[in-house]
This record gives structure tokens, C-alpha cells and sequence, in this order.
């Protein structure tokens, strides 16, 4: 018996508790380790009472009000004007910067009113499945054509719904974006 | 209990003749998938009753090559993927891969830069041992404290979220810098953080730190002395509570932490108490050293000018910063290209984990748990 002998086997070899205060220790762990757990359990009881500290957001009932900050890394994408215009001008140093293949641009050679040939983009093809937000190809882009959203609701059943082409059909380029 | 074997009990393999199993012992499989393991590790581990006899780490369930990775990534790009290695210290990290590229070019950071990058690596750092708090007390059986750790690590996160994009893997630094300037909220933020941070960590000791069942958890379980922590490689606050100076911030400093004034925590007992302890300590030192910082951050540029295509020279060059769970070292090894030839990535888990079976050497099994929450692994950064 333990309480009575204190003698304690552990792992084999016996040893020796001072048989005077044993007891008290014993006891005594008890209330402090009681007392420990009432500490805690009043700093949670302080919380219970004052619900107006808690800070937990109901995510999905704020989605009205929900603000995202203004560098958040959402998706990338490629603004047009109301004239239907965006910045692009098939450079493809968003594509070299970027890091894992998430962008694809094909170009096409246009010819222009003076009879230049003229390299536009046909299509932005953006792998929303491949990217993992680091912002490299923001920071390469030289006519800041393209800038990070704020979406990040993404979930979608097929991985093919992720692939986006981020020029609308019949976007042309910006005059003051050009070369 | 010392059990007495007969030749009958051993199983040996037929063509080796390898010890396989005694008879007397489990053999129990913790992991991958096991919710105190805090990823896929996979530990075999060898019982005789309740005592550990043996431990064996299975790794590679979440290698993913990123060494082989980054040979085909610029040196803009391959900092990215080191934020996927340890995920909880990831901007101390890309901190390491941008200062070996520094380092190699002889670059000169701004000095405004670099005050950038040792706030947010404090936060990080803060942070990080944040939410080791938080899990070590759910390993152990108390869920309460997670909900209180995650309090003022949402607010970090939420500043990370403000200046560099991102919460978890910024990719805020570049060679030269840091990527974009500082967000015009986040000096006011920060001193917010840092006060509710001081005002709420009487309550982790309340809740945890003063909880006799928890202390004699981790009191006098996983002992590793200085000696064992030096042969095994260990660094971190793994290795600073067994009596080991290894604090890299001190002893070889880097982006100007040799002007700063603060203590390297040791303690010497070697337990999991003591681990659990530098820890602690390691919080309001992370808040000392960003209070030193957060107003007198240097006007100026916030990024060195680089070369569009950067080249290393030839040759070979080693980083190491102090991320919240040891030694980071990159080694880069160049032959002259705009890729590396080779790299390599010293991680602090990889060695802390090994230092596990001696810890656990002769402990109980639901010590082992403890001893785990108190080496604070990050899986992703065993395998890479």
C-alpha cells in the first residue's frame, strides 16, 4: 500500500518517500491542484459573464458587412474601364514571374491603322488551382495592368470551373498602356 | 518490471536474423493520422507495458521536394515555396532565403527594411508560440486555452493580413527588402497588439501555467541533457531549455539584431517544464524587441534596387536566422545562373525530432504526448 509503507514502485526500483508529511503532500496536492482549476475556471466564468468581450466574427451571417483589407491576396485580376479596356499589352512578364505555371497568355499579332504589326493578348488564362498568392507577378507587371482581388470564396466542385480567362470577349487595349 | 525473455519469445527475420519483436512488447503505430501529432508523422513505437522501450519516426507521408523544387525557381521565386516548410514561422523563413541571396551579392538592405523584417518576424515569432500554447494545451487535454491563444494571434494575423496580403504564407520579402511599404495602419496596430498581449498573459498563467495538473504533466518528463541536445543537433527553445546557448539572434546576428537589447532565454532543468517555460519568456522578449523598434522604424527606401534577372556568383553560401522552433540554415550553391545549382534547407524540426526517442527513453505513452506539445513539430518542415 502506498499511504501507509511510502514506498512507491516505479519501474522496478522502490523509492523512498519520507514517510513524515506524506500524507499532508498527498492531501495537500489535492486542494492546490483543486484550487489551481478554480483559478482558471474563474477567468472562464469572467468571460461567461461578459459576452461583450468576446471577439468571434459570425462569418458567414456578415458577409454584407465583411471588409477585406486593402493588400488582401484574393485572386488575380485584370480590371477593364467602361470602354471595355484593360492595361495588358501581352508583355508576358507575369508569366515569367510567376513562380508554378498559373498563367498562360496567348498573343496574336494585330495590324494596326499605319500597317504596324502589333503584339495584343488573345487570351489571359489564369490557373486559379495552381496559384498560391504571392503576389509576383503584381509586383512585374510594368503597366499595372493586373491587381489582386478581394474574393476568396473559391470552393467549386470541378477543378476546371478554376480555370478563368481573365480578358473579357472584345476588350481592347488601353491607349496609354500601349508598349 | 523487467520481464525475464526465452530464446522462444524472439521473432527473427528468417534471412537477417534482425530482433523483430519480443514477446511481452506492443508495437503501437501513433500517427499519421493522430490528432496530438499535429500532422502526418508517424511514430512506431516500441511498448513493454506502459514504458517506452523504442521509438521510430517513419517519415516522407508530405515530401514534396521543394529543395529539388527551387533548383528550377529564379531567386525571386524560390522564397515562396520555403514559406510552405515551416507555415508557422513562414516570414522568418523567406527572411533566410532573401539574406543567403543578400549575402551571395553583397547587397546592402535598407535600413528601413530591415526593421520591417525583424517586427514581422517577431510577430511571427509571437504568434507562433501563440498557437504552440494553444495546441499544447489541447494535447493535454484542455481546450479552453486554444480559445485564448487565438485571441491575440488573430490579432497578429489580421496586421499580417493589412501589410503584407497574406496571414499565414506572406512572401512579403524580396532580395533588397521587403516588398511593398509599410501599411499606414500598422505602427498604431502593432502598439495595440503589443499591449493586449501584456495586458492578457497573466491569464495564460492563470488558465495554464499555474495548473497544478498540467505542471506535473510536464515536470520531470522528457529530460535531455545539454550533451544529448548538442549531439542530436538540437536548436530552439528545445535545445535553450536544456542549458544550451543557441540563439542565433545573438550569436550570429543578422538584419541588424546586434543593436537590440534582448535576453536569450535558458533554462537548465532539461524537462518539458522547462521548455515549456523558455517559451513563455520568449513572448514578452519578442514584445521587448519590437517596442524598441515600433517608433523609431528609419525613413527611407524599403527596397534595395536589384537587377531584374538576379545571377549569383559562383560559389557556395550558408544563412541561418533563428525561426520560432530553431536554426534555419539555406545553403545555396551556385554555378553562375539565374537558378540554383543546388539547395538545401537545414530545418530545426528535423533535428528536434530526432532528439525524441532519447526524451522519451524509459517515459510513460501519454508522456510522449507531452513531450511532443513541449518540441512544438511542424511536420511539413520535417519532410520539405
Amino acid at each position: 500500500m502506498v499511504l501507509i509503507t511510502g514506498y512507491v514502485k516505479m519501474n522496478g526500483t522502490e523509492i523512498n518517500i519520507k514517510k513524515t508529511g506524506f500524507l499532508k503532500e498527498y492531501f495537500g496536492t489535492i486542494f492546490t491542484s483543486l484550487s489551481s482549476l478554480l483559478t482558471g475556471m474563474k477567468l472562464t466564468g469572467y468571460y461567461f459573464i461578459h459576452p461583450n468581450k468576446i471577439i468571434t466574427e459570425q462569418y458567414p451571417d456578415n458577409r454584407a458587412t465583411l471588409k477585406m483589407a486593402e493588400r488582401f491576396r484574393g485572386e488575380v485580376t485584370l480590371p477593364h474601364n467602361e470602354n471595355n479596356e484593360h492595361r495588358c499589352n501581352g508583355c508576358q512578364s507575369c508569366e515569367i514571374a510567376c513562380p508554378n505555371g498559373s498563367i498562360k497568355i496567348v498573343t496574336k499579332h494585330e495590324i494596326s491603322e499605319d500597317g504596324k504589326k502589333k503584339k495584343r493578348i488573345d487570351t489571359w488564362v489564369y490557373h486559379l488551382e495552381m496559384c498560391t498568392f504571392c503576389n509576383l507577378c503584381i509586383e512585374a507587371c510594368p503597366s499595372k495592368a493586373i491587381v489582386m482581388g478581394k474574393k476568396f470564396e473559391h470552393s467549386v466542385y470541378d477543378k476546371s470551373q478554376l480555370v478563368k480567362i481573365l480578358n473579357k470577349p472584345g476588350s481592347k487595349v488601353m491607349k496609354e498602356a500601349e508598349e | 518490471m523487467q520481464m525475464t525473455r526465452k530464446p522462444s519469445d524472439i521473432t527473427t527475420d528468417a534471412k537477417s536474423g534482425e530482433v523483430l519483436h519480443h514477446e511481452g512488447e506492443f508495437i503501437i503505430n501513433m500517427g499519421p493520422q493522430h490528432p496530438a501529432t499535429h500532422g502526418v508523422l508517424h511514430l512506431k513505437i516500441w511498448l513493454e507495458g506502459e514504458t517506452i522501450k523504442k521509438i521510430e519516426p517513419h517519415l516522407g507521408y508530405i515530401h514534396r521536394g521543394i529543395e529539388k523544387m527551387c533548383e528550377r525557381l529564379s531567386y525571386r521565386q524560390f522564397i515562396f515555396s520555403t514559406s510552405r516548410m515551416d507555415y508557422l514561422s513562414a516570414h522568418i523563413n523567406n527572411q533566410a532565403c532573401a539574406l543567403a541571396v543578400e549575402k551571395a551579392l553583397g547587397l546592402e538592405v535598407p535600413p528601413r527594411a530591415k526593421a520591417i523584417r525583424i517586427i514581422l518576424a517577431e510577430l511571427t515569432r509571437i504568434a507562433s508560440h501563440e498557437l504552440w500554447w494553444a495546441c499544447s494545451g489541447l494535447d493535454l487535454g484542455g481546450v479552453t486555452p486554444f480559445f485564448y491563444a487565438f485571441r491575440e494571434r488573430e490579432a497578429i494575423n489580421d496586421i499580417m493580413e493589412e501589410t503584407c496580403g497574406a496571414r499565414l504564407t506572406q512572401n512579403f520579402i524580396v532580395p533588397g527588402g521587403v516588398m511593398s511599404d509599410l501599411h499606414h495602419n500598422f505602427q498604431k496596430r502593432v502598439k495595440r497588439v503589443l499591449t493586449q498581449i501584456k495586458d492578457n498573459l497573466h491569464e495564460y498563467d492563470e488558465i495554464l501555467t499555474g495548473n497544478i495538473i498540467f505542471q506535473n504533466r510536464l515536470k520531470e518528463v522528457g529530460y535531455l541533457s545539454r550533451e544529448d541536445a548538442i549531439s542530436y543537433g538540437c536548436t530552439g527553445p528545445a535545445a535553450r531549455g536544456s542549458g544550451l546557448s543557441c540563439d542565433i539572434r545573438k550569436l550570429y546576428p543578422y538584419d541588424g539584431y546586434e543593436k537590440l537589447d534582448f535576453d536569450e532565454i535558458i533554462f537548465n532543468e532539461g524537462d518539458c517544464w522547462a521548455r515549456y517555460r523558455v517559451r513563455m519568456a520568449e513572448i514578452l522578449q519578442s514584445v521587448h524587441i519590437i517596442e524598441q523598434l515600433i517608433d523609431s522604424i528609419p525613413d527611407g527606401e524599403f527596397q534595395a534596387k536589384t537587377k531584374n534577372v538576379i545571377k549569383l556568383p559562383k560559389g557556395q553560401f550558408y544563412q541561418r536566422v533563428e525561426t520560432a522552433r530553431g536554426e534555419l540554415g539555406v545553403f545555396i550553391v551556385s554555378d553562375g545562373a539565374a537558378t540554383p545549382y543546388r539547395c538545401k534547407f537545414r530545418s530545426p524540426n528535423f533535428s528536434n525530432l530526432s532528439a525524441i526517442p532519447q526524451m522519451a527513453q524509459g517515459a510513460k505513452i501519454g508522456d510522449l504526448v507531452a513531450i511532443m506539445a513541449t518540441v512544438d513539430l511542424v511536420i511539413p518542415d520535417i519532410d520539405r
